[in-house]
């Protein structure tokens, strides 16, 4: 079973191939550099190099959000041309989901973190000691409450992910449980994770149509908001 | 070597073997896709509008508009090659729209053009929007070659450019601020007849007296081909709020048809006075604005007493499309032009 991973939900642009139980390739990138340039090429590039016949591969696995908007959709883009091109199906992963992956067989709680800006994150809450248990699915809220969430769970939390380095000093303020911050080799986004988790997804039955995949933005367009906030205000 | 070798092959094919070119386009909020034979024959336009969601919000909100294109562009692209009868290892090149346009919008379909391209094994060419619609000219004239002039009117563009010869132009004249179509846009949101302005102008014109209000035909000094229409925007918008002041009831329709008639006049004549001066005996409109009732009649009227022949697309190639594109791609991609798997979604991407 060969499974493609993509992850462009941010900053990181990542891209790999696993065979079963080992990775073959992965080429990541954390550079300010658009996602709609490294891309493809990034793929292309770790293909020709492990002579992959794109016809082999099984399924595609998306970090399908949430994450930048624009990035989601570069990535969605990319596997859902593939898909349709290569008549493969694709797997939706959640992004933080897929985060919280890397830690796999980690006694702690993980929280995996997104900066969502206007002091919010993308969290998420799992354990991951043999296999993913969502503790709290992904969601969009605030650094406060999710710090304040925390301290009732009680547990020692390992934090991954973008949002670290912009939230570090208000959790480091706030939190009254013992915790961690993940090393450089692990605190970010990997399209491996988002290959090796799709692909237990696969074996679940757990994929759709190249036509039928949407990114999850777990937020509303600007002017929806605004506009459900005017209206909320009339009644 | 290389490149003389590849040149002969393909010269050699464009003899022998028909070419396919499967197009995409996403500037804005048309999710389309078309199947275009040999550069002048549509074997299918399937266009996915999105008007009726972006009109609760008076325009096209892009976030919206992007994530429509995500929602439906494999669908789009499946029913371009169904009603084509054919299917993508057919097709000879995948082309797509790469700019002008709003970038979240277009690098949907860029990215997806590219992974389509990248897994089918075939090329990829890059399309200007602007070109696309200058191209569509093609599809129902197949008489039409260049040279010639073109006037290209839509919501975000007004261009008046010589098409030296397939993917070869000269800018005349350009607007200085805004374009033609967001006149039409913002006028009509200000006599209350909502979005799509242009459309909705056009219908309330028809019932209207042209000479009803007389409004200024701007001119850009030492510019004779460039337009200027935020001056005729803000007169429109005083003479409603003095009549507002003066408590008169504004007439619609006299207004709209007024109003109409000052942007077509300085289209109609700057696009005319080209071909008579640079000596051009073929004059071509495009964009989304060569839909309107106004400019269509005008047009003909004034080339047929220059002794001008005027081109114009049928509404369905004048809108946002894909078959244009493909028409483009095709004189594009037989010309030898390539795009790499780092295309990038460019906004305010020049025709030259």
């Amino acid at each position: 079973m060969i499974i493609l991973g993509i992850d462009s939900s941010s900053l990181v642009a990542s891209v790999a191939i696993v065979a079963d139980d080992q990775l073959i390739a992965e080429y990541t990138v954390n550079y300010k550099k658009t996602h709609s340039q490294t891309l493809l090429p990034m793929f292309d590039q770790v293909a020709r190099m492990v002579e992959l016949d794109l016809h082999t591969i099984d399924g595609i696995a998306v970090a399908g959000g949430p994450g930048s908007f624009t990035g989601l959709r570069i990535g969605t883009a990319t596997a859902k041309g593939l898909g349709l091109a290569l008549e493969k199906p694709l797997i939706h992963v959640p992004t933080l989901d897929a985060l919280a992956y890397t830690m796999w067989g980690s006694n702690m709680l993980l929280c995996p973190m997104m900066d969502a800006r206007r002091n919010q994150v993308y969290t998420g809450l799992y354990h991951c000691h043999s296999g993913l248990e969502v503790v709290k699915p992904q969601w969009a809220g605030d650094v406060e409450e999710l710090v304040e969430e925390l301290n009732e769970m009680g547990r020692q939390v390992l934090f991954l992910g973008d949002g670290v380095p912009v939230y570090r000093q208000q959790l480091m303020n706030g939190l009254k449980v013992p915790y961690e911050f993940a090393p450089a080799h692990r605190n970010r986004q990997s399209a491996a994770a988002v290959a090796a988790l799709g692909g237990e997804y696969f074996k679940q039955g757990k994929w759709v149509s190249a036509s039928g995949f949407q990114p999850d933005y777990l937020r509303k367009s600007q002017a929806e908001r605004e506009r459900e906030e005017r209206q909320q205000e009339h009644e | 070597m290389a490149q003389n070798g590849e040149e002969y092959v393909m010269k050699k094919r464009r003899v022998e073997e028909d070419i396919y070119i499967l197009a995409i386009e996403s500037s804005c909020d048309e999710t389309a896709a078309a199947v275009v034979k040999n550069g002048r024959q549509v074997l299918s336009n399937v266009i996915s509008s999105q008007i009726a969601l972006h009109t609760i919000y008076g325009g096209v909100v892009p976030e919206i508009a992007s994530r429509k294109h995500i929602e439906k562009i494999n669908q789009v692209i499946e029913a371009a090659l169904e009603e084509a009868s054919l299917k993508l290892e057919d097709m000879d090149a995948v082309a797509v729209t790469y700019g002008p346009g709003l970038v979240g919008a277009l690098l949907v379909g860029v990215a997806e053009a590219k992974a389509i391209a990248y897994g089918a094994g075939k090329p990829l060419v890059g399309v200007n929007h602007i070109e696309g619609h200058v191209s569509a000219n093609f599809i129902e004239h197949p008489d039409l070659e260049p040279p010639f002039i073109c006037l290209i009117v839509s919501g975000g563009h007004t261009h008046l450019v010589v098409v030296k010869d397939y993917g070869e132009y000269e800018v005349l004249g350009r607007t200085r601020d805004d374009a033609a179509g967001e006149a039409f846009d913002k006028v009509a949101r200000a006599i209350g007849l909502g979005y799509p302005g242009g459309p909705k102008v056009d219908k309330a014109a028809k019932e209207g007296n042209p000479y009803a209000i007389s409004f200024p035909r701007a001119k850009v000094e030492g510019a004779p081909y460039d337009f200027s229409f935020s001056g005729l925007k803000s007169a429109v918008l005083n003479h409603i709020n003095h009549a507002r002041m003066m408590g008169e009831t504004i007439q619609v329709p006299d207004l709209a048809a007024s109003f109409q008639r000052a942007v077509v006049d300085v289209l109609v004549s700057h696009a005319v006075d080209a071909a008579k001066e640079l000596g051009f005996d073929k004059v071509a409109i495009a964009g989304g604005v060569a839909s309107n009732s106004a400019l269509r009649a005008g047009m003909k009227e004034n080339c047929e007493k220059a002794g001008i022949a005027f081109y114009y697309p049928s509404p369905i190639y004048c809108t946002d499309n894909g078959a244009m594109i493909g028409v483009a791609g095709y004189y594009a991609y037989i010309n030898g032009v390539r795009s790499g798997w780092d295309l990038n979604a460019v906004p305010n991407l020049k025709l030259v």
